[in-house]
C-alpha cells in the first residue's frame, strides 16, 4: 500500500541510509582509509550528471522529438576520449594549485582576479539555479503523482498550491538542512568532501538501478521485448513520427549543437567540475572513467525510447505527462515495489545533483563572492579576525539555504512555465560560456585577465538577451513584445533573430552569438598587451604543465611565525600546525619550527589557504604578511622573455638605484657631521687642557719660588701663597664645571623638578653675591615685585643660573660706579627674567659666540693680569639649563652702552597649582 | 594508463571517430524508414556505434603494453 506516510517513511529512510554512508565514508577517509578511492567510485560518481532532467526529463523529450534526447549524452561520451588531453590536464592543474571551484580555476589562471572569480560565480548561480528548481519540481510532482495511488492524476499546476501545503517547500528545506550536513561539516583545506562523494555514487547505481528496472519490466513485462514495442509503435501513425530524427538540415545543426553543447556541460557545470576535478582523489582513475562514465550513459538510455513510446501507446489521449512516464507505467500496472523503487531513483536523481550543486555553488559564493567583500570592508575587522574557519563554514551554510531557496521561488514562480521545461538547455549555454577562458586557459597562454573578463562578460550578457529574458517572456514575466520586434522596435535586435539571423533553433542561434562575442572579446581583448608578470607565471603554471613546477611564485618570504596564525585563521588552529607539521616532515625537518622563512613555505602557505578561501583570496592574504623582494634577474627572465617585462625589471633597477643614491648622500651628510663632532671634541679637549695648563702653572711657579727660596720675606710669602690658593680655587672650579657640562650635555645630569618662585631666586642669588657687590663697590638694583611668578624648573639650578648671570654682570662693570639691574615679569605664558649692567658691551659678532664653551668676549681680560676673568664655561651652562626647561637665554647689548642678559621660561600652568614633580 | 601518449592519440582518433559518427551527414544515411533488426535504423545505428566506440574505449584503456 503506497499510502502518504509510506512514501515519506521510505524518503527518509533512504536519506538516512545515504547520510550513514556518508558518515562512514568521512570516518574513513580520516583514517586514511579512503573509501572512494577507486576508479568505479570516481565514474559511478560522475553520474550525478544524470539528474531527474534525465531520469524523467529523457521519456518526456524522446515522446516530442524521438531520439532528440541522446545528443546529451553523446556529448559527454566524446569528452571522456578526450579526457586524456583535457580533463587530466585540468585535474593535474587544480591539484597543484588546490583549485575548488570552477570560479577558482579561472581566476587563478588570470593572475588571481577576485574580479573574474565573482563573474564566474554569478554566472554560475544565474545559470544554475533554475536547473535547481527543476529538481524541486521533479521530486514534488512525483510525490504528488505517488500519492494518489492507484490512480494516476496529474499534480495541479504548482504554484496553484497554498505555500505551506507545497510539497516542493519542505523537498527544498529537506534537502537544505541534508546538503548542509554533507557539505559544510568541517572546512577542509583540498575542499574535498569524501562522504559526499560516496552517497552520490550509491545515488548513481541505485537510479540507474530503478531506470533498468522500469526498463525492464515495460519491454518484457508489458510488451515482448524491444521489437515488439518498434513495431506495435510503427502501426499507430502519431507514435510512428517519433521513430526517425526530423528531415531538415536545420535539425541536424541542432543535433550537433546539442552534442556540442553537452560536452562541454559535463565537464563545467559547477557539480560536474566539483565531481570530476575537485574531488578527484587520483589521477590514474579517469582512466578507466574514460570508459565507465560513457558506459553508465549508454545504460541509462538503453530504455528511453522504448518507454516512451510505450507510454505514448498506453495513454493515447494525452492525458499523462510524458515526463511521468517512468511513474506513471509502473503505477498503471499495479506495480507497488517498482513504482517506489522509482520514485527513490527519481529522488536520488534529484538529490545528487542538489547536494553537489549547491556545495560547488557555495563554495563559489564564498570563496569568490562574500569573503573577498567582507575582508575588504574594513569596518568589519575581519582582516585582523583570529579565527574565521568557523564564519567560512558559517556563510557556506547560508549559501546552501539562499540558493535553495532561490530555486524554490524560481520553480513557484516559473510553475509550469515554459521556461522550467527548457531550463536544461539554457544552463548548459550559460555553462559553455566558460568553455573559451577554461580551455583556451589551458592551452593558450596569451589569455590575459582582461580579455577573459571581457570574453565572460560579453557571452553572459548575449546569452542572456537571447535565451534567458525570452523564456521569461515566454513565461509571461516580461511583456513577449521585444521577442517579435526587437529591443525598442529595431528588427535586428530581435533576441532570437539577433541581425536577422534565421533558420537556426534558439540553443544554435545563442551559442553562435555568444560564443562569437566570448570568444570574440576573450582573444581580442587578451591580443591588446603581453601578459603581465602574474598572469604569466599562472599562464606558465596552467598551460606549461611540469616544467613549471620548479617556478617560485612569490619572490619574498615570510616566517612561519607569520604564517601560521594566518592560516590558523582559516582552517583552525589545529589544522593548520598539522599541515604545516606534514609540510616539515616532507622537509625532512624535525618541526615546523625549523622551517625557514623562503619562497617553498610561502607558497605552500598560499596553496593551502586557496583550498579553504579560494586563490584569489588567499593571494590578497598571504600578500598580507609577505614582504615581497624585488624579482632577481634570473627569475624574471625565466618567467618571461617579453622585452617589455624586462622593461619593467629595468624600471625597478633604477628606482633602486635612485634609493642607493639617496641613502648614499644620507649617510655622507651625516659621516660629515660625525667629523664635525669629532674635531669639535678635540678642540674642546685641546682648549680644556689649555684653560687647565694656565692655573696649573701659576700654582706650579709660585709653588717652586716658595720651594726653592727659603728667604723670600713673609709679606712675599703670603701674596704668593694667596695667588696659589686662588688659583687652586679657579682649577677647582673649572674642573667642577667642566664636569656639570659633561653630564648636562650627555643628559646623565640629575633634575629635580618642581614649582619654584623666580622672585624667591632672584633674592637669595643676591643675597650670595651681597659681599662681593660691596667689596666692588657696585649696585645691586632688584625688581622682584613680582611675587608669585612661579616655574617649573630645578632650583638649584636656577639658582646657578642666576648666580652665573649676576657674577658674570659684577666681572665686567667698572668699580664704583657700577650698576647692575635685575628685572622679573612676565606674560600669561612665560616668566621673563633679565640682569643689565653698565659695562662695556658686547660686540654685535661677539654675541653669540660667548655662549660657546670656552669663549670670551673681547676685552674681557683683566687689563692688569692678562688672565681671563672667567672660565669661559658660565653662560653655556646657564644656556644649556635654560634650554632644558624649554626656555630662552640671550643677550642684548650694544659696545659701550652695557649688556643685558634675558632668560625666559614657561609659566607654569595654572601658576599657583600644587608642586608638580 | 591515458598518461601514454600513444593511447591519448588512440582515445582522440576515437573521438573524431564519434563525432563522425554522430553526425550530419552520416547520420542522413541512416535517417530513413525501414527495419534494422526490429529497430528504426537511425535508433540501432546510434545505439551501436555507441555501444561500440565505449567497447574501443574499454580496448584502448585497458590493453596492457605500450
Amino acid at each position: 500500500m503506497l499510502q502518504g506516510w509510506v512514501i515519506v517513511l521510505a524518503s527518509f529512510v533512504y536519506l538516512g541510509i545515504l547520510f550513514a554512508i556518508a558518515w562512514y565514508a568521512d570516518r574513513r577517509a580520516d583514517s586514511g582509509r579512503s573509501l572512494i578511492a577507486n576508479p568505479v567510485v570516481y565514474a559511478l560518481s560522475l553520474g550525478v550528471y544524470c539528474t531527474t532532467w534525465t531520469f524523467y526529463g529523457s521519456v518526456g523529450r524522446a515522446a516530442a522529438s524521438g531520439i532528440g534526447f541522446l545528443p546529451i549524452y553523446l556529448g559527454p561520451t566524446l569528452l571522456f576520449a578526450l579526457a586524456g588531453f583535457v580533463l587530466h590536464k585540468m585535474i593535474k592543474v587544480a591539484k597543484a594549485n588546490r583549485i575548488t571551484s570552477i570560479a577558482d580555476f579561472v581566476a587563478s589562471r588570470y593572475g588571481k582576479s577576485q574580479l573574474l572569480g565573482g563573474l564566474v560565480t554569478v554566472i554560475a548561480v544565474v545559470g544554475v539555479i533554475p536547473y535547481i528548481a527543476l529538481q524541486l519540481k521533479a521530486v514534488s510532482n512525483s510525490f504528488a503523482i505517488l500519492a494518489s495511488y492507484p490512480e494516476i492524476i496529474m499534480p495541479a499546476k504548482a504554484g496553484a498550491v497554498p505555500l505551506f501545503q507545497d510539497s516542493a517547500l519542505y523537498v527544498a528545506m529537506i534537502l537544505a538542512a541534508f546538503t548542509i550536513l554533507f557539505g559544510t561539516r568541517h572546512l577542509d583545506a583540498t575542499e574535498r568532501h569524501e562522504g559526499m562523494v560516496a552517497a552520490i555514487a550509491v545515488e548513481s547505481t541505485v537510479k540507474l538501478i530503478a531506470f533498468l528496472a522500469v526498463g525492464v519490466f515495460v519491454v518484457w513485462g508489458m510488451h515482448q521485448g524491444v521489437g515488439d514495442i518498434f513495431a506495435q509503435a510503427a502501426a499507430v501513425p502519431t507514435v510512428a513520427r517519433r521513430l526517425a530524427t526530423a528531415d531538415s538540415p536545420a535539425a541536424y545543426g541542432t543535433w550537433g549543437t546539442l552534442i556540442f553543447l553537452s560536452l562541454f556541460a559535463s565537464l563545467l557545470l559547477p557539480r560536474q567540475f566539483q565531481i570530476a576535478v575537485v574531488e578527484n582523489v587520483d589521477a590514474k582513475h579517469l582512466s578507466r572513467a574514460v570508459w565507465m562514465f560513457p558506459l553508465y550513459l549508454f545504460l541509462i538510455n538503453l530504455f528511453v525510447l522504448p518507454v516512451a513510446l510505450a507510454g505514448m501507446m498506453h495513454f493515447p489521449n494525452g492525458t499523462v505527462d510524458a515526463d511521468t512516464f517512468v511513474l506513471t507505467l509502473p503505477m498503471a500496472h499495479q506495480q507497488e515495489a517498482l513504482t517506489l523503487l522509482v520514485y527513490i531513483g527519481g529522488l536520488s536523481a534529484a538529490t545528487g545533483m542538489v547536494i553537489v550543486e549547491t556545495i560547488a555553488l557555495s563554495t563559489m559564493v564564498c570563496n569568490d563572492l562574500v569573503m573577498p567583500l567582507l575582508l575588504r570592508l574594513p569596518m568589519l575587522g575581519l582582516a585582523a579576525r583570529a579565527d574565521l574557519s568557523g564564519l567560512l563554514l558559517e556563510i557556506r551554510r547560508w549559501a546552501i539555504a539562499v540558493i535553495l531557496c532561490l530555486g524554490y521561488l524560481y520553480f513557484r514562480v516559473a510553475g509550469e512555465a515554459y521556461a522550467l521545461v527548457s531550463i536544461g538547455l539554457i544552463s548548459f549555454a550559460a555553462v559553455a560560456q566558460f568553455a573559451p577562458v577554461v580551455i583556451g586557459g589551458l592551452f593558450w597562454k596569451g589569455g590575459t585577465r582582461d580579455g577573459a573578463l571581457f570574453g565572460l562578460a560579453a557571452g553572459f550578457a548575449v546569452w542572456a538577451y537571447t535565451l534567458l529574458l525570452p523564456s521569461f517572456a515566454k513565461s509571461g514575466w516580461l511583456p513577449d513584445g521585444f521577442i517579435a520586434h526587437g529591443l525598442f522596435g529595431i528588427d535586428l535586435l530581435r533576441p532570437q533573430h539577433l541581425f536577422g539571423l534565421t533558420g537556426l533553433d534558439e540553443i544554435t542561434h545563442c551559442l553562435v552569438w555568444s560564443l562569437l562575442a566570448n570568444l570574440g572579446g576573450y582573444i581580442g581583448v587578451s591580443l591588446q598587451r603581453v601578459p603581465n608578470v602574474r598572469e604569466a607565471r599562472q599562464a606558465t603554471l596552467f598551460v606549461g604543465g611540469a616544467e613549471a613546477a620548479g617556478l617560485p611564485g612569490w619572490h619574498g618570504s615570510a616566517g612561519v611565525a607569520d604564517l601560521l596564525p594566518l592560516a590558523g585563521r582559516f582552517l583552525g588552529a589545529e589544522r593548520a600546525q598539522d599541515a604545516f607539521t606534514r609540510h616539515a616532515q616532507q622537509r625532512g625537518l624535525q618541526s615546523l619550527h625549523e622551517l625557514p622563512a623562503d619562497t617553498r613555505l610561502v607558497n605552500f602557505a598560499e596553496t593551502l589557504l586557496a583550498g579553504a578561501i579560494g586563490s584569489a583570496s588567499a593571494r590578497a592574504m598571504v600578500a598580507s604578511v609577505v614582504t615581497e623582494e624585488p624579482l632577481g634577474i634570473n627569475e624574471v627572465m625565466n618567467i618571461l622573455d617579453e622585452a617589455s617585462q624586462v622593461r619593467a625589471y629595468t624600471r625597478e633597477l633604477e628606482q633602486k638605484s635612485l634609493e642607493l643614491t639617496r641613502a648614499t648622500a644620507e649617510l655622507r651628510e651625516a659621516n660629515a657631521r660625525l667629523r664635525e663632532l669629532d674635531r669639535m671634541k678635540d678642540d674642546f679637549i685641546s682648549t680644556v687642557t689649555h684653560e687647565l695648563r694656565t692655573p696649573l702653572t701659576s700654582i706650579r711657579a709660585f709653588s717652586e719660588m716658595l720651594h726653592d727660596d727659603p728667604k723670600i720675606d713673609l709679606a712675599q710669602r703670603s701674596r704668593f701663597l694667596g695667588i696659589i690658593v686662588s688659583e687652586t680655587v679657579r682649577l677647582s672650579r673649572l674642573i667642577n664645571q667642566i664636569l656639570d657640562l659633561a653630564k648636562l650635555e650627555s643628559g646623565r645630569a640629575e633634575w629635580t623638578v618642581a614649582a619654584v618662585d623666580v622672585a624667591e631666586v632672584i633674592r637669595e642669588a643676591a643675597e650670595s653675591l651681597t659681599a662681593l657687590f660691596a667689596e666692588k663697590h657696585v649696585t645691586l638694583e632688584l625688581d622682584a615685585s613680582h611675587p608669585g611668578l612661579m616655574v617649573l624648573a630645578d632650583r638649584d639650578r636656577l639658582m646657578q643660573v642666576m648666580v652665573n648671570l649676576l657674577s658674570n654682570a659684577l666681572k665686567f662693570v667698572p668699580a664704583e660706579s657700577g650698576r647692575v639691574k635685575v628685572g622679573a615679569g612676565g606674560t600669561v605664558n612665560e616668566v621673563r627674567v633679565s640682569v643689565a649692567d653698565n659695562g662695556p658691551g658686547i660686540q654685535s659678532e661677539d654675541q653669540e659666540v660667548i655662549f660657546d664653551k670656552f669663549r670670551q668676549g673681547a676685552g674681557t681680560t683683566d687689563v692688569l693680569t692678562d688672565k681671563p676673568q672667567g672660565t669661559g664655561l658660565g653662560l653655556p651652562i646657564s644656556r644649556q639649563i635654560i634650554e632644558y626647561f624649554n626656555g630662552r637665554l640671550w643677550v642684548e647689548s650694544a659696545p659701550g652702552a652695557g649688556a643685558r642678559f634675558v632668560f625666559t621660561l614657561p609659566r607654569q600652568a595654572g601658576d599657583n597649582d600644587q608642586n608638580a614633580d | 594508463m591515458i598518461r601514454s601518449r600513444l593511447k591519448a592519440q588512440r582515445l582522440a582518433f576515437l573521438f573524431l571517430l564519434g563525432c563522425f559518427f554522430f553526425n550530419y551527414p552520416l547520420l542522413s544515411v541512416f535517417n530513413r524508414g525501414g527495419d534494422f533488426f526490429g529497430m528504426p535504423p537511425l535508433y540501432a545505428w546510434l545505439m551501436g556505434s555507441w555501444l561500440a566506440l565505449i567497447v574501443q574505449m574499454i580496448w584502448v584503456v585497458e590493453s596492457r603494453g605500450d
